[in-house]
């Protein structure tokens, strides 16, 4: 199945990726279900497995919650290509092993429903419903190397245990 | 160097650091709370770490849903308690201590030139007594505690001069909300702002945190106070262990300055949905507020709870408002209550709770219905914040919250 765009505007807040008041949740599952609720309250029913987030400025602005790269994932997210990431979003995400990609213009580009492929070592998100094509910034070599793994943990536990042999 | 290249060169062991380079740092003190706190058990469970670092370095604070309100809230609030028992970490602070931002500095963790991390956004707070103080997720904090490291972008510092004095019934909450408005809530994104001038002396160890705490509302990364006279007064029987100043050079390198006097400013107001959403009272005046909430780790400090008394005083509250106090420590708890004015909000038909972050976060006490209208003390106006996406939150200082919680509508409190 071919992954699809939902398009989101500027200052995507952590409040409206996962409420406050699911926070005493652990289980992703379980903050899957009411994820961007704020946003767009049939989200969360509609997404699917593999589906990427396309946004404009400052996504991810708020709350340190790592819940909230945590409910996009378990929800099926696979990607987020926006204009610009607010850091402790940007760093939650890839150290849960969610790929975000920084791309200027790439909002203007997308409707909700466009086909979209993302290529992370051609360093492009394409809009395969019109074909255009979009450079993302190039990520460093070392939250490459985090994202590759899995997430921080897994990255940490591979590599504690090559020091452990 | 600046004071934030300072403060990571000093904790990487290196000579210089300078913007955009990658460094593994030591962590000075490494705070969680109630709804961090969990994940980062978990993940320290999945990493397979059985003893933390340096327990004597870690702070644990319950704050967010205390007492707790859900079965799910009490299990997390039992987890941690075992696990702070287990791991032997004798600054755990279980509810009733207070907020986790105004604790800290309280309790004398954050001195200046340390490095502190916390599993909550506004860790930018400490900054107030120059620190580099920074939030992180919960999996940087298990790497935190496991380890005792973590690595950092140098961030571009950024300096902003504030000069003069601020009018009367006019505070630092509106200050920050006119600088937030002017740069955006992505304008210092990743940078480390440094306030600067003249006019930050005039400007109390309260109202610095409320200026460091919103320093994130902008995106950045840390802000930082110079230490002074002010920060070592405040610090006098309340640090924790020795520190050493640390100051910018006069060749530090600034990526823009920006410069702000006070001497004008009127009262400022963030209309929702984003902090910077900012304008003059004068253009939201006698917008109708169903709940006024004074409280939170911005400003439910001892000087905002007298800022707001004196307005409040011999008052009553408008009938159509319910207005909730929440001091934001059990210090301020007592104080406040010792010195009647927790009796002054009571009287005037005010609800006074015990510290917590109360209706901030919305997962707790005052969750607005659709259609409500709050005025808030606190920090975020975010869609959903205080409960229903149809809810709306402004912003202000603890005058116009409770010159607006009198009137029923929003209102300029140097009117009263
Ligand atoms: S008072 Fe609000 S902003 Fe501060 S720590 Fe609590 S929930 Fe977060």
């Amino acid at each position: 199945m071919m992954a699809r765009a939902w398009v989101f505007g500027d200052n995507v807040d952590t409040d409206q990726i996962i409420a406050g008041r699911y926070l005493v949740k652990l289980d992703p599952r379980e903050l899957a279900k009411h994820v961007m609720e704020a946003a767009d309250p049939k989200f969360a029913s509609k997404v699917r497995r593999g589906d990427v987030i396309i946004a404009g400025r400052n996504f991810g602005c708020g709350s340190s919650r790592e819940r909230a790269p945590l409910a996009l994932k378990a929800a099926g997210i696979s990607a987020i290509v926006a204009e610009s990431f607010a850091r402790i979003f940007y760093r939650n995400a890839v150290n849960r092993g969610l790929p975000v990609l920084t791309c200027a213009g790439v909002r203007r580009g997308f409707k909700t429903g466009d086909k979209v492929g993302v290529d992370m070592r051609e360093g492009e998100a394409r809009n395969l419903s019109t074909g255009k094509t979009f450079r993302v910034e190039p990520l460093p070599d070392f939250l490459l190397t985090i994202l590759r793994a899995g997430g921080l943990l897994p990255y940490l536990k591979r590599s504690v245990g090559k020091a452990g042999r | 160097m600046t004071i934030a290249e300072k403060i990571l060169a000093r904790a990487s062991g290196r000579k210089r650091v300078s913007p955009g380079e990658i460094v593994e740092a030591s962590i000075d003190v490494a705070m969680t709370h109630d709804i961090e706190g969990p994940m980062v058990v978990e993940g320290l469970r999945e990493l397979g770490t059985k003893k933390v670092w340096n327990p004597n370095k870690i702070v644990i604070v319950f704050d967010h849903q205390v007492p707790a309100n859900s079965i799910d809230a009490a299990l997390n609030h039992i987890m941690l308690r075992e696990f702070a028992a287990k791991q032997k970490i004798p600054d755990f602070y279980d509810l009733f201590e207070g907020i986790c931002h105004v604790v800290l500095p309280e309790k004398g963790f954050a001195l200046p030139g340390r490095l502190i991390v916390g599993t909550d956004s506004h860790t930018t707070t400490y900054g107030a007594l120059g620190c580099f103080a920074t939030g992180i997720g919960s999996t940087d904090m298990v790497a935190v505690f496991t380890r005792g490291k973590l690595w950092f972008r140098v961030p571009e510092s950024v300096r902003m001069t504030i000069e003069g004095r601020l009018p009367r019934r006019v505070t630092s909450k509106d200050l920050i909300l006119k600088i937030i408005g002017e740069v955006g809530a992505d304008g210092e994104t990743y940078r480390s702002v440094e306030f600067v001038g003249g006019g930050m002396r005039n400007i109390s160890m309260a109202g610095r945190m409320t200026m460091c705490n919103m320093g994130v509302e902008m995106g950045a990364k840390t802000a930082i106070v110079p230490p002074d006279g002010l920060t070592t007064r405040y610090l006098r029987g309340r640090a924790r262990g020795s520190y050493k100043p640390v100051h910018a050079d006069r060749d530090a390198a600034y990526v823009e300055e920006r410069s702000f006097d006070v001497k004008k400013l009127e009262p400022q107001v963030a209309r929702p949905y984003s902090v910077d959403n900012v304008a003059p009272v004068s253009e939201v005046e006698g917008v109708e507020v169903d709940q006024a909430f004074l409280g939170s780790c911005t400003n439910g400090r001892f000087e905002d709870l007298v800022e707001a008394a004196k307005i409040v005083n011999g008052r009553q509250i408008s009938k159509r408002v319910r207005m909730l106090v929440v001091p934001a420590s059990r210090e301020i708890y007592l104080k406040a209550l010792e010195r009647g004015i927790l009796a002054i909000f009571a009287r005037a038909g005010a609800l006074v709770e015990a510290p917590s972050c109360a209706a901030c976060m919305g997962g707790h006490v005052g969750i607005l219905a659709p259609g409500e209208v709050c005025i808030s003390a606190s920090n975020r106006n975010f869609r959903g914040r205080m409960g229903s996406p149809k809810g709306k939150i402004y912003l202000a200082s603890p005058a116009t919250v409770a010159a607006s919680a009198l009137k029923g509508k929003i209102t300029d409190p140097r009117d009263l």
